[in-house]
Protein backbone atom coordinates (compact mmCIF):
# COMPACT_ATOMS: atom_id res chain seq x y z
CA UNK A 1 0.00 0.00 0.00
CA UNK A 2 1.30 3.38 -0.86
CA UNK A 3 2.22 5.96 1.74
CA UNK A 4 -0.67 8.17 0.68
CA UNK A 5 -3.48 5.61 0.92
CA UNK A 6 -2.14 4.51 4.31
CA UNK A 7 -2.65 8.10 5.43
CA UNK A 8 -6.20 8.04 4.12
CA UNK A 9 -6.85 4.76 5.95
CA UNK A 10 -5.51 6.13 9.17
CA UNK A 11 -7.63 9.25 8.84
CA UNK A 12 -10.76 7.23 8.21
CA UNK A 13 -10.16 4.98 11.19
CA UNK A 14 -9.29 7.94 13.40
CA UNK A 15 -12.49 9.71 12.41
CA UNK A 16 -14.49 6.54 12.98
CA UNK A 17 -13.24 6.34 16.57
CA UNK A 18 -13.41 10.06 17.23
CA UNK A 19 -16.98 10.24 15.93
CA UNK A 20 -17.97 7.37 18.21
CA UNK A 21 -16.71 9.28 21.27
CA UNK A 22 -18.35 12.51 20.14
CA UNK A 23 -21.70 10.90 19.42
CA UNK A 24 -21.53 9.02 22.72
CA UNK A 25 -21.10 12.34 24.54
CA UNK A 26 -24.02 13.80 22.60
CA UNK A 27 -26.28 10.87 23.50
CA UNK A 28 -25.34 11.05 27.18
CA UNK A 29 -25.81 14.80 27.40
CA UNK A 30 -29.15 14.78 25.60
CA UNK A 31 -30.25 12.07 27.99
CA UNK A 32 -29.37 14.34 30.88
CA UNK A 33 -31.81 17.06 29.74
CA UNK A 34 -34.47 15.65 32.08
CA UNK A 35 -32.18 16.14 35.05
CA UNK A 36 -31.18 19.57 33.82
CA UNK A 37 -34.81 20.70 33.60
CA UNK A 38 -35.65 19.31 37.03
CA UNK A 39 -32.54 20.82 38.63
CA UNK A 40 -33.10 24.29 37.12
CA UNK A 41 -36.74 24.43 38.14
CA UNK A 42 -35.93 23.18 41.65
CA UNK A 43 -33.14 25.69 42.04
CA UNK A 44 -35.40 28.55 40.95
CA UNK A 45 -38.24 27.50 43.24
CA UNK A 46 -36.03 27.32 46.34
CA UNK A 47 -36.71 30.92 47.51
CA UNK A 48 -40.42 30.24 47.91
CA UNK A 49 -39.71 26.86 49.49
CA UNK A 50 -37.56 28.58 52.09
CA UNK A 51 -40.23 31.19 52.83
CA UNK A 52 -43.12 28.81 53.28
CA UNK A 53 -43.18 25.19 54.43
CA UNK A 54 -43.98 22.68 51.69
CA UNK A 55 -47.16 21.59 53.43
CA UNK A 56 -48.72 25.02 53.42
CA UNK A 57 -47.64 25.58 49.83
CA UNK A 58 -49.45 22.45 48.73
CA UNK A 59 -52.45 22.44 51.06
CA UNK A 60 -53.25 26.05 51.79
CA UNK A 61 -56.13 27.87 50.12
CA UNK A 62 -54.60 31.24 50.76
CA UNK A 63 -53.43 32.70 47.46
CA UNK A 64 -52.29 36.31 47.89
CA UNK A 65 -49.01 36.79 46.05
CA UNK A 66 -48.78 40.48 46.96
CA UNK A 67 -48.96 39.57 50.66
CA UNK A 68 -46.45 36.81 50.15
CA UNK A 69 -48.76 33.88 50.76
CA UNK A 70 -48.79 31.19 48.14
CA UNK A 71 -51.30 28.38 48.73
CA UNK A 72 -51.53 26.17 45.68
CA UNK A 73 -54.49 24.05 46.76
CA UNK A 74 -57.10 25.80 44.54
CA UNK A 75 -54.89 25.27 41.51
CA UNK A 76 -53.98 21.69 42.34
CA UNK A 77 -57.67 20.95 42.93
CA UNK A 78 -58.55 22.67 39.65
CA UNK A 79 -56.04 20.53 37.77
CA UNK A 80 -57.37 17.34 39.38
CA UNK A 81 -61.02 18.21 38.68
CA UNK A 82 -60.47 19.04 35.04
CA UNK A 83 -58.25 16.01 34.47
CA UNK A 84 -60.69 13.61 36.17
CA UNK A 85 -63.62 14.91 34.13
CA UNK A 86 -61.59 14.65 30.94
CA UNK A 87 -60.55 11.08 31.67
CA UNK A 88 -64.05 10.01 32.71
CA UNK A 89 -65.25 11.19 29.31
CA UNK A 90 -62.28 10.01 27.29
CA UNK A 91 -61.64 6.50 28.64
CA UNK A 92 -64.88 4.80 27.54
CA UNK A 93 -64.94 6.52 24.14
CA UNK A 94 -61.27 5.76 23.50
CA UNK A 95 -61.51 2.12 24.55
CA UNK A 96 -64.58 1.45 22.44
CA UNK A 97 -63.06 3.19 19.43
CA UNK A 98 -59.73 1.44 19.65
CA UNK A 99 -61.38 -1.97 20.06
CA UNK A 100 -63.46 -1.16 17.00
CA UNK A 101 -60.45 -0.06 14.96
CA UNK A 102 -58.23 -2.95 16.04
CA UNK A 103 -60.76 -5.81 16.00
CA UNK A 104 -63.86 -5.05 13.95
CA UNK A 105 -63.17 -2.35 11.39
CA UNK A 106 -62.58 -3.47 7.80
CA UNK A 107 -59.09 -2.78 6.49
CA UNK A 108 -60.29 -0.06 4.12
CA UNK A 109 -61.94 1.83 6.98
CA UNK A 110 -58.80 1.52 9.08
CA UNK A 111 -56.74 3.02 6.28
CA UNK A 112 -58.70 6.23 6.23
CA UNK A 113 -59.53 6.61 9.87
CA UNK A 114 -55.91 6.62 11.03
CA UNK A 115 -54.98 9.76 9.05
CA UNK A 116 -58.09 11.47 10.39
CA UNK A 117 -57.13 10.69 13.97
CA UNK A 118 -53.64 11.99 13.16
CA UNK A 119 -55.22 15.26 12.06
CA UNK A 120 -57.06 15.48 15.36
CA UNK A 121 -53.71 15.00 17.10
CA UNK A 122 -52.12 17.74 15.02
CA UNK A 123 -54.69 20.47 15.64
CA UNK A 124 -53.00 23.17 17.72
CA UNK A 125 -54.10 23.72 21.27
CA UNK A 126 -55.27 27.29 20.62
CA UNK A 127 -57.65 26.06 17.89
CA UNK A 128 -59.15 23.56 20.35
CA UNK A 129 -59.55 26.51 22.69
CA UNK A 130 -61.46 28.55 20.11
CA UNK A 131 -63.70 25.60 19.36
CA UNK A 132 -64.31 25.21 23.09
CA UNK A 133 -65.30 28.84 23.52
CA UNK A 134 -67.53 28.87 20.44
CA UNK A 135 -69.20 25.48 20.82
CA UNK A 136 -68.73 23.85 24.22
CA UNK A 137 -69.13 26.93 26.43
CA UNK A 138 -72.47 28.06 24.91
CA UNK A 139 -73.64 24.44 24.88
CA UNK A 140 -73.06 24.17 28.63
CA UNK A 141 -74.46 27.59 29.39
CA UNK A 142 -77.63 27.26 27.37
CA UNK A 143 -78.38 23.54 27.39
CA UNK A 144 -76.57 21.48 29.96
CA UNK A 145 -76.66 23.83 32.96
CA UNK A 146 -80.41 24.62 32.66
CA UNK A 147 -81.02 20.89 32.34
CA UNK A 148 -79.56 20.44 35.83
CA UNK A 149 -81.22 23.65 37.09
CA UNK A 150 -77.99 25.49 37.75
CA UNK A 151 -76.79 28.72 36.27
CA UNK A 152 -73.32 28.74 34.81
CA UNK A 153 -71.35 31.07 32.60
CA UNK A 154 -70.29 28.02 30.65
CA UNK A 155 -66.66 28.68 31.52
CA UNK A 156 -66.28 25.83 33.99
CA UNK A 157 -64.68 22.53 34.97
CA UNK A 158 -66.95 20.60 32.62
CA UNK A 159 -65.99 22.77 29.63
CA UNK A 160 -62.30 22.30 30.41
CA UNK A 161 -62.81 18.57 30.84
CA UNK A 162 -64.71 18.20 27.57
CA UNK A 163 -62.13 20.09 25.52
CA UNK A 164 -59.33 18.18 27.22
CA UNK A 165 -61.04 14.85 26.60
CA UNK A 166 -61.14 15.56 22.86
CA UNK A 167 -57.47 16.53 22.97
CA UNK A 168 -56.35 13.24 24.54
CA UNK A 169 -58.57 11.10 22.26
CA UNK A 170 -56.02 10.66 19.46
CA UNK A 171 -53.22 10.01 21.92
CA UNK A 172 -54.93 7.20 23.85
CA UNK A 173 -56.58 5.69 20.77
CA UNK A 174 -53.30 5.50 18.90
CA UNK A 175 -51.49 3.77 21.77
CA UNK A 176 -54.23 1.35 22.72
CA UNK A 177 -54.91 0.33 19.12
CA UNK A 178 -51.24 -0.58 18.81
CA UNK A 179 -51.41 -2.57 22.03
CA UNK A 180 -54.53 -4.47 20.96
CA UNK A 181 -52.98 -5.28 17.60
CA UNK A 182 -49.92 -6.68 19.36
CA UNK A 183 -51.98 -9.39 21.10
CA UNK A 184 -50.99 -12.63 19.32
CA UNK A 185 -53.52 -13.94 16.84
CA UNK A 186 -53.14 -17.51 18.22
CA UNK A 187 -54.86 -16.46 21.45
CA UNK A 188 -57.89 -15.24 19.50
CA UNK A 189 -57.91 -18.37 17.34
CA UNK A 190 -57.77 -20.64 20.39
CA UNK A 191 -60.66 -18.85 22.04
CA UNK A 192 -62.77 -18.82 18.87
CA UNK A 193 -62.03 -22.51 18.31
CA UNK A 194 -63.46 -23.27 21.75
CA UNK A 195 -66.74 -21.77 20.63
CA UNK A 196 -66.50 -18.29 22.12
CA UNK A 197 -68.09 -15.50 20.15
CA UNK A 198 -65.95 -12.70 18.81
CA UNK A 199 -67.06 -10.34 21.58
CA UNK A 200 -66.42 -12.96 24.29
CA UNK A 201 -62.97 -13.47 22.85
CA UNK A 202 -62.28 -9.76 22.94
CA UNK A 203 -63.69 -9.33 26.42
CA UNK A 204 -62.12 -12.35 28.09
CA UNK A 205 -58.96 -12.99 26.11
CA UNK A 206 -57.77 -9.95 24.18
CA UNK A 207 -58.64 -7.33 26.79
CA UNK A 208 -57.26 -9.40 29.63
CA UNK A 209 -53.99 -9.82 27.82
CA UNK A 210 -53.84 -6.15 26.78
CA UNK A 211 -54.94 -4.70 30.11
CA UNK A 212 -51.56 -3.59 31.52
CA UNK A 213 -50.76 -1.91 28.22
CA UNK A 214 -54.14 -0.19 28.10
CA UNK A 215 -53.66 1.04 31.66
CA UNK A 216 -50.28 2.44 30.65
CA UNK A 217 -51.85 4.19 27.67
CA UNK A 218 -54.47 5.75 29.93
CA UNK A 219 -51.85 6.89 32.44
CA UNK A 220 -49.91 8.50 29.60
CA UNK A 221 -53.14 10.19 28.53
CA UNK A 222 -53.60 11.51 32.08
CA UNK A 223 -50.10 12.93 32.15
CA UNK A 224 -50.74 14.61 28.83
CA UNK A 225 -53.97 16.08 30.17
CA UNK A 226 -52.30 17.39 33.32
CA UNK A 227 -49.99 19.68 31.42
CA UNK A 228 -52.30 20.97 28.70
CA UNK A 229 -52.37 24.73 28.96
CA UNK A 230 -53.83 27.10 26.40
CA UNK A 231 -57.02 25.32 25.38
CA UNK A 232 -58.03 24.58 28.97
CA UNK A 233 -57.17 28.08 30.10
CA UNK A 234 -59.49 29.54 27.45
CA UNK A 235 -62.59 27.67 28.64
CA UNK A 236 -62.18 26.90 32.33
CA UNK A 237 -62.89 30.32 33.82
CA UNK A 238 -59.68 30.84 35.79
CA UNK A 239 -61.05 31.66 39.24
CA UNK A 240 -58.75 30.76 42.13
CA UNK A 241 -61.35 29.02 44.29
CA UNK A 242 -62.06 25.41 45.07
CA UNK A 243 -64.60 24.22 42.51
CA UNK A 244 -67.65 22.63 44.15
CA UNK A 245 -69.42 21.30 41.09
CA UNK A 246 -68.84 20.60 37.43
CA UNK A 247 -70.39 23.94 36.58
CA UNK A 248 -68.01 25.99 38.76
CA UNK A 249 -65.00 27.69 37.26
CA UNK A 250 -61.56 26.32 38.11
CA UNK A 251 -57.98 27.46 37.75
CA UNK A 252 -55.58 24.64 36.83
CA UNK A 253 -51.84 24.90 37.46
CA UNK A 254 -50.71 25.31 33.83
CA UNK A 255 -53.19 28.14 33.35
CA UNK A 256 -51.84 29.82 36.48
CA UNK A 257 -48.31 29.64 35.14
CA UNK A 258 -49.24 30.92 31.69
CA UNK A 259 -51.57 33.69 32.83
CA UNK A 260 -49.30 35.48 35.25
CA UNK A 261 -46.21 36.06 33.23
CA UNK A 262 -46.89 39.80 33.23
CA UNK A 263 -47.02 40.39 36.99
CA UNK A 264 -44.51 37.72 37.79
CA UNK A 265 -41.41 39.90 37.80
CA UNK A 266 -42.88 42.81 39.79
CA UNK A 267 -44.00 40.94 42.93
CA UNK A 268 -41.28 39.39 45.08
CA UNK A 269 -41.20 35.58 45.10
CA UNK A 270 -43.99 35.40 42.51
CA UNK A 271 -41.65 34.11 39.82
CA UNK A 272 -40.25 31.57 42.23
CA UNK A 273 -43.77 30.44 43.14
CA UNK A 274 -44.74 30.00 39.49
CA UNK A 275 -41.60 28.03 38.77
CA UNK A 276 -42.39 25.94 41.83
CA UNK A 277 -45.77 25.26 40.22
CA UNK A 278 -44.06 24.05 37.06
CA UNK A 279 -41.70 21.97 39.19
CA UNK A 280 -44.67 20.17 40.81
CA UNK A 281 -46.20 19.64 37.39
CA UNK A 282 -42.92 18.24 36.09
CA UNK A 283 -42.54 15.80 38.99
CA UNK A 284 -46.09 14.47 38.68
CA UNK A 285 -45.84 14.09 34.91
CA UNK A 286 -42.41 12.45 35.14
CA UNK A 287 -43.70 9.98 37.71
CA UNK A 288 -46.69 9.01 35.54
CA UNK A 289 -44.53 8.74 32.47
CA UNK A 290 -41.85 6.59 34.05
CA UNK A 291 -44.42 4.22 35.55
CA UNK A 292 -46.38 3.75 32.35
CA UNK A 293 -43.33 3.48 30.13
CA UNK A 294 -42.02 0.83 32.47
CA UNK A 295 -45.25 -1.13 32.13
CA UNK A 296 -44.99 -0.79 28.35
CA UNK A 297 -41.33 -1.69 28.07
CA UNK A 298 -41.50 -4.56 30.54
CA UNK A 299 -44.07 -6.34 28.43
CA UNK A 300 -44.01 -8.05 25.09
CA UNK A 301 -45.86 -5.21 23.37
CA UNK A 302 -42.97 -2.94 23.02
CA UNK A 303 -40.00 -4.56 21.43
CA UNK A 304 -39.30 -0.93 20.73
CA UNK A 305 -36.71 -0.36 23.37
CA UNK A 306 -34.68 -3.39 22.47
CA UNK A 307 -33.76 -2.74 18.89
CA UNK B 1 -81.48 -13.71 19.53
CA UNK B 2 -79.60 -15.25 22.42
CA UNK B 3 -77.96 -13.30 25.22
CA UNK B 4 -74.46 -13.61 23.85
CA UNK B 5 -75.14 -11.99 20.53
CA UNK B 6 -77.36 -9.38 22.15
CA UNK B 7 -74.42 -8.26 24.29
CA UNK B 8 -72.13 -8.29 21.30
CA UNK B 9 -74.56 -6.18 19.29
CA UNK B 10 -74.97 -3.63 22.07
CA UNK B 11 -71.22 -3.19 22.36
CA UNK B 12 -70.76 -3.09 18.63
CA UNK B 13 -73.29 -0.28 18.40
CA UNK B 14 -71.48 1.57 21.18
CA UNK B 15 -68.17 1.13 19.38
CA UNK B 16 -69.44 2.39 16.05
CA UNK B 17 -71.13 5.21 17.95
CA UNK B 18 -67.98 6.38 19.66
CA UNK B 19 -65.93 6.13 16.48
CA UNK B 20 -68.53 8.27 14.74
CA UNK B 21 -68.54 10.66 17.69
CA UNK B 22 -64.82 11.22 17.28
CA UNK B 23 -65.16 11.81 13.55
CA UNK B 24 -68.04 14.20 14.21
CA UNK B 25 -65.96 16.16 16.72
CA UNK B 26 -63.11 16.42 14.21
CA UNK B 27 -65.48 17.67 11.52
CA UNK B 28 -67.06 20.10 13.96
CA UNK B 29 -63.70 21.59 14.95
CA UNK B 30 -62.52 21.98 11.36
CA UNK B 31 -65.97 23.21 10.33
CA UNK B 32 -66.09 25.84 13.07
CA UNK B 33 -62.70 27.21 12.08
CA UNK B 34 -63.48 27.27 8.36
CA UNK B 35 -66.94 28.82 8.75
CA UNK B 36 -65.76 31.46 11.19
CA UNK B 37 -62.39 32.18 9.61
CA UNK B 38 -63.07 32.16 5.87
CA UNK B 39 -65.08 35.42 5.72
CA UNK B 40 -62.26 37.29 7.42
CA UNK B 41 -59.45 35.79 5.37
CA UNK B 42 -58.05 38.32 2.95
CA UNK B 43 -54.95 38.97 0.95
CA UNK B 44 -53.91 41.91 3.13
CA UNK B 45 -53.99 39.67 6.19
CA UNK B 46 -51.28 37.54 4.67
CA UNK B 47 -49.12 40.32 3.30
CA UNK B 48 -49.17 43.14 5.85
CA UNK B 49 -47.92 43.69 9.35
CA UNK B 50 -50.37 45.17 11.87
CA UNK B 51 -50.73 48.94 11.38
CA UNK B 52 -51.62 51.40 14.11
CA UNK B 53 -55.08 50.70 15.47
CA UNK B 54 -55.02 47.15 14.13
CA UNK B 55 -56.20 45.76 17.44
CA UNK B 56 -59.14 48.15 17.35
CA UNK B 57 -60.20 46.77 14.00
CA UNK B 58 -58.24 48.96 11.59
CA UNK B 59 -56.01 48.03 8.64
CA UNK B 60 -53.24 45.48 8.67
CA UNK B 61 -52.47 41.80 8.70
CA UNK B 62 -50.61 39.13 10.56
CA UNK B 63 -47.55 38.81 8.39
CA UNK B 64 -45.46 39.48 11.50
CA UNK B 65 -46.83 36.34 13.13
CA UNK B 66 -46.66 34.16 10.02
CA UNK B 67 -43.02 35.05 9.38
CA UNK B 68 -42.22 34.92 13.09
CA UNK B 69 -43.66 31.44 13.44
CA UNK B 70 -41.87 30.17 10.33
CA UNK B 71 -38.51 31.62 11.40
CA UNK B 72 -38.84 30.49 14.98
CA UNK B 73 -40.02 26.97 14.23
CA UNK B 74 -37.63 26.65 11.30
CA UNK B 75 -34.68 27.60 13.47
CA UNK B 76 -35.81 25.31 16.26
CA UNK B 77 -36.23 22.43 13.82
CA UNK B 78 -32.71 22.93 12.47
CA UNK B 79 -31.27 23.07 16.00
CA UNK B 80 -33.12 19.92 17.02
CA UNK B 81 -32.12 18.16 13.80
CA UNK B 82 -28.42 18.55 14.53
CA UNK B 83 -28.91 16.67 17.79
CA UNK B 84 -31.58 14.20 16.68
CA UNK B 85 -29.87 12.76 13.64
CA UNK B 86 -26.51 11.99 15.29
CA UNK B 87 -28.24 10.57 18.36
CA UNK B 88 -30.45 8.21 16.34
CA UNK B 89 -27.52 7.17 14.18
CA UNK B 90 -25.51 6.41 17.29
CA UNK B 91 -28.36 4.32 18.72
CA UNK B 92 -28.83 2.35 15.51
CA UNK B 93 -25.38 2.08 13.97
CA UNK B 94 -22.66 2.66 16.55
CA UNK B 95 -24.15 1.21 19.73
CA UNK B 96 -24.18 -2.54 20.29
CA UNK B 97 -27.61 -3.88 19.30
CA UNK B 98 -29.86 -4.27 22.32
CA UNK B 99 -27.40 -2.66 24.71
CA UNK B 100 -28.43 -1.04 27.98
CA UNK B 101 -27.47 2.44 26.75
CA UNK B 102 -29.82 2.16 23.77
CA UNK B 103 -32.64 1.02 26.02
CA UNK B 104 -32.13 3.81 28.55
CA UNK B 105 -31.79 6.52 25.89
CA UNK B 106 -35.02 5.51 24.16
CA UNK B 107 -36.75 5.45 27.51
CA UNK B 108 -35.46 8.90 28.44
CA UNK B 109 -36.59 10.40 25.14
CA UNK B 110 -40.04 8.90 25.64
CA UNK B 111 -40.21 10.49 29.07
CA UNK B 112 -38.97 13.81 27.65
CA UNK B 113 -41.77 13.62 25.11
CA UNK B 114 -44.25 13.51 27.95
CA UNK B 115 -43.11 16.74 29.60
CA UNK B 116 -45.76 19.42 29.01
CA UNK B 117 -44.86 22.38 26.85
CA UNK B 118 -45.61 24.86 29.64
CA UNK B 119 -42.82 23.22 31.65
CA UNK B 120 -40.47 23.57 28.69
CA UNK B 121 -41.57 27.19 28.61
CA UNK B 122 -40.68 27.68 32.27
CA UNK B 123 -37.37 25.91 31.73
CA UNK B 124 -36.60 28.02 28.65
CA UNK B 125 -37.46 31.11 30.66
CA UNK B 126 -34.95 30.27 33.42
CA UNK B 127 -32.30 29.44 30.81
CA UNK B 128 -33.02 32.76 29.15
CA UNK B 129 -32.55 34.69 32.40
CA UNK B 130 -29.41 32.68 33.16
CA UNK B 131 -27.81 33.71 29.88
CA UNK B 132 -28.97 37.30 30.28
CA UNK B 133 -31.30 37.19 27.28
CA UNK B 134 -34.68 38.88 27.01
CA UNK B 135 -37.78 37.51 25.35
CA UNK B 136 -36.54 37.08 21.82
CA UNK B 137 -36.57 35.01 18.67
CA UNK B 138 -33.45 33.19 19.88
CA UNK B 139 -34.90 32.30 23.30
CA UNK B 140 -38.10 31.04 21.68
CA UNK B 141 -36.13 29.03 19.16
CA UNK B 142 -34.07 27.31 21.83
CA UNK B 143 -37.15 26.52 23.93
CA UNK B 144 -39.05 25.05 20.99
CA UNK B 145 -35.93 23.10 20.01
CA UNK B 146 -36.00 21.43 23.43
CA UNK B 147 -39.73 20.79 23.04
CA UNK B 148 -39.49 19.09 19.65
CA UNK B 149 -36.19 17.29 20.20
CA UNK B 150 -37.79 14.15 21.70
CA UNK B 151 -40.55 14.13 19.07
CA UNK B 152 -38.05 14.31 16.22
CA UNK B 153 -35.66 11.81 17.77
CA UNK B 154 -38.35 9.24 18.47
CA UNK B 155 -39.90 9.51 15.00
CA UNK B 156 -36.48 9.37 13.33
CA UNK B 157 -35.46 6.41 15.45
CA UNK B 158 -38.62 4.64 14.35
CA UNK B 159 -37.62 4.87 10.66
CA UNK B 160 -33.90 4.32 11.00
CA UNK B 161 -34.64 1.15 12.96
CA UNK B 162 -36.37 -0.17 9.86
CA UNK B 163 -33.17 -0.02 7.83
CA UNK B 164 -32.28 -3.71 7.41
CA UNK B 165 -29.18 -4.98 9.17
CA UNK B 166 -28.12 -6.71 5.96
CA UNK B 167 -27.56 -3.29 4.44
CA UNK B 168 -25.24 -2.35 7.31
CA UNK B 169 -23.39 -5.66 7.01
CA UNK B 170 -22.95 -5.20 3.28
CA UNK B 171 -21.49 -1.77 3.87
CA UNK B 172 -19.07 -3.06 6.51
CA UNK B 173 -18.08 -5.95 4.27
CA UNK B 174 -16.98 -3.46 1.62
CA UNK B 175 -14.67 -1.95 4.19
CA UNK B 176 -16.70 1.12 5.13
CA UNK B 177 -16.32 2.51 8.63
CA UNK B 178 -19.29 3.03 10.91
CA UNK B 179 -19.22 6.78 10.19
CA UNK B 180 -19.39 6.13 6.45
CA UNK B 181 -22.07 3.49 6.88
CA UNK B 182 -24.16 5.79 9.06
CA UNK B 183 -23.99 8.94 7.00
CA UNK B 184 -23.65 7.56 3.48
CA UNK B 185 -25.73 4.38 3.55
CA UNK B 186 -28.25 4.57 6.38
CA UNK B 187 -29.11 8.23 5.93
CA UNK B 188 -29.66 7.74 2.21
CA UNK B 189 -31.86 4.69 2.71
CA UNK B 190 -33.94 6.44 5.38
CA UNK B 191 -34.02 9.91 3.83
CA UNK B 192 -37.79 10.24 3.18
CA UNK B 193 -38.42 8.92 6.68
CA UNK B 194 -35.99 11.39 8.17
CA UNK B 195 -37.73 14.22 6.34
CA UNK B 196 -41.06 12.98 7.69
CA UNK B 197 -39.70 13.09 11.23
CA UNK B 198 -38.47 16.64 10.65
CA UNK B 199 -41.88 17.67 9.31
CA UNK B 200 -43.74 16.06 12.21
CA UNK B 201 -41.53 17.97 14.64
CA UNK B 202 -42.03 21.21 12.70
CA UNK B 203 -45.80 20.75 12.75
CA UNK B 204 -45.76 20.16 16.49
CA UNK B 205 -43.55 23.17 17.06
CA UNK B 206 -45.51 25.65 14.96
CA UNK B 207 -48.77 24.98 16.78
CA UNK B 208 -47.41 25.30 20.28
CA UNK B 209 -48.16 28.39 22.32
CA UNK B 210 -47.54 27.51 25.95
CA UNK B 211 -43.77 27.31 25.61
CA UNK B 212 -43.60 30.69 23.87
CA UNK B 213 -45.54 32.89 26.27
CA UNK B 214 -42.46 33.27 28.45
CA UNK B 215 -39.77 33.17 25.86
CA UNK B 216 -40.70 34.68 22.49
CA UNK B 217 -42.67 37.72 23.64
CA UNK B 218 -44.77 39.57 21.10
CA UNK B 219 -44.30 42.44 18.67
CA UNK B 220 -46.14 44.15 15.86
CA UNK B 221 -43.08 44.51 13.67
CA UNK B 222 -41.70 41.89 11.34
CA UNK B 223 -38.97 39.70 12.82
CA UNK B 224 -35.67 41.51 12.34
CA UNK B 225 -33.13 40.16 14.79
CA UNK B 226 -32.44 37.06 16.83
CA UNK B 227 -32.35 39.15 19.97
CA UNK B 228 -35.69 40.95 19.56
CA UNK B 229 -39.13 39.69 20.55
CA UNK B 230 -41.06 37.96 17.82
CA UNK B 231 -44.75 37.43 17.08
CA UNK B 232 -46.03 33.90 16.56
CA UNK B 233 -49.26 32.55 15.08
CA UNK B 234 -50.65 30.72 18.15
CA UNK B 235 -50.07 33.73 20.38
CA UNK B 236 -51.48 36.21 17.88
CA UNK B 237 -54.59 34.04 17.66
CA UNK B 238 -54.81 33.89 21.44
CA UNK B 239 -54.40 37.64 21.95
CA UNK B 240 -56.78 38.69 19.19
CA UNK B 241 -59.33 36.19 20.38
CA UNK B 242 -59.39 37.66 23.88
CA UNK B 243 -60.58 41.10 22.70
CA UNK B 244 -64.30 41.87 22.49
CA UNK B 245 -64.07 43.72 19.14
CA UNK B 246 -65.74 41.52 16.49
CA UNK B 247 -63.38 42.61 13.68
CA UNK B 248 -60.34 41.56 15.69
CA UNK B 249 -61.91 38.31 16.84
CA UNK B 250 -62.73 37.58 13.23
CA UNK B 251 -59.09 37.94 12.38
CA UNK B 252 -58.26 35.52 15.17
CA UNK B 253 -60.49 32.96 13.42
CA UNK B 254 -58.82 33.69 10.10
CA UNK B 255 -55.37 33.32 11.70
CA UNK B 256 -56.48 30.04 13.26
CA UNK B 257 -57.60 28.90 9.81
CA UNK B 258 -54.19 29.81 8.37
CA UNK B 259 -52.40 27.89 11.14
CA UNK B 260 -54.67 24.87 10.69
CA UNK B 261 -54.07 24.89 6.93
CA UNK B 262 -50.29 25.02 7.44
CA UNK B 263 -50.51 22.04 9.79
CA UNK B 264 -52.79 20.09 7.45
CA UNK B 265 -50.37 20.64 4.57
CA UNK B 266 -47.49 19.40 6.72
CA UNK B 267 -49.48 16.36 7.74
CA UNK B 268 -50.41 15.49 4.15
CA UNK B 269 -46.85 15.92 2.89
CA UNK B 270 -45.42 13.78 5.68
CA UNK B 271 -47.99 11.06 5.02
CA UNK B 272 -47.00 11.13 1.34
CA UNK B 273 -43.33 10.84 2.26
CA UNK B 274 -44.03 7.95 4.63
CA UNK B 275 -45.78 6.07 1.83
CA UNK B 276 -42.86 6.72 -0.51
CA UNK B 277 -40.45 5.58 2.14
CA UNK B 278 -42.36 2.37 2.75
CA UNK B 279 -42.11 1.60 -0.97
CA UNK B 280 -38.35 1.90 -1.10
CA UNK B 281 -37.45 0.04 2.07
CA UNK B 282 -35.37 -3.02 1.36
CA UNK B 283 -37.07 -5.77 3.29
Amino acid sequence: MSEESLGVQRRRLFWDRASEKLLYLLVISSGLIVLLIAATLYFRSRPVLQMQPLRSLLFSLDWHPSRGSFGFLPFIAGTLWVTCVAMALAIPVCLLTSIYIAEYAPKKFREWINPLIDILAGIPSVVYGIWGVLVIVPFIKEWLAPLFHVSSTGYCVLAGGMVLAVMVFPFIIHLSTEILKAVPQELRDASLALGATKWQTIKNVVMRRAMPGIVAAIVLGISRALGETIAVMMVVGNVARLPKSLFDPAYPLPALIANNYGEMMSIPLYDSALLFASFILLLVVLYFNVVSRMILSGSKWSSYYYG
Amino acid sequence: MDKRSLEENIFKTLMVGSTLLILAVLLMILGTIVVKGLPFLSWSMLTQAPKSGYYLGKEGGILNAILGSLYLTGGATILAFFISLPVTLYLNVYARRGSRLVYVTRFVFDVLWGIPSIVYGAFGFTLMLFFGLHTSLLAGMITVAFLILPIMTRSMDEVIRMVPNALLDASYALGATRWETAFKVVVRQALPGILTAVLIAFGRGIGDAASLIFTAGFTDSLPSSLFRPVATLPLTIFFQFSTPIPEVRGRAYAAALILTIIILIISVVSRFLTKRFARHVVR
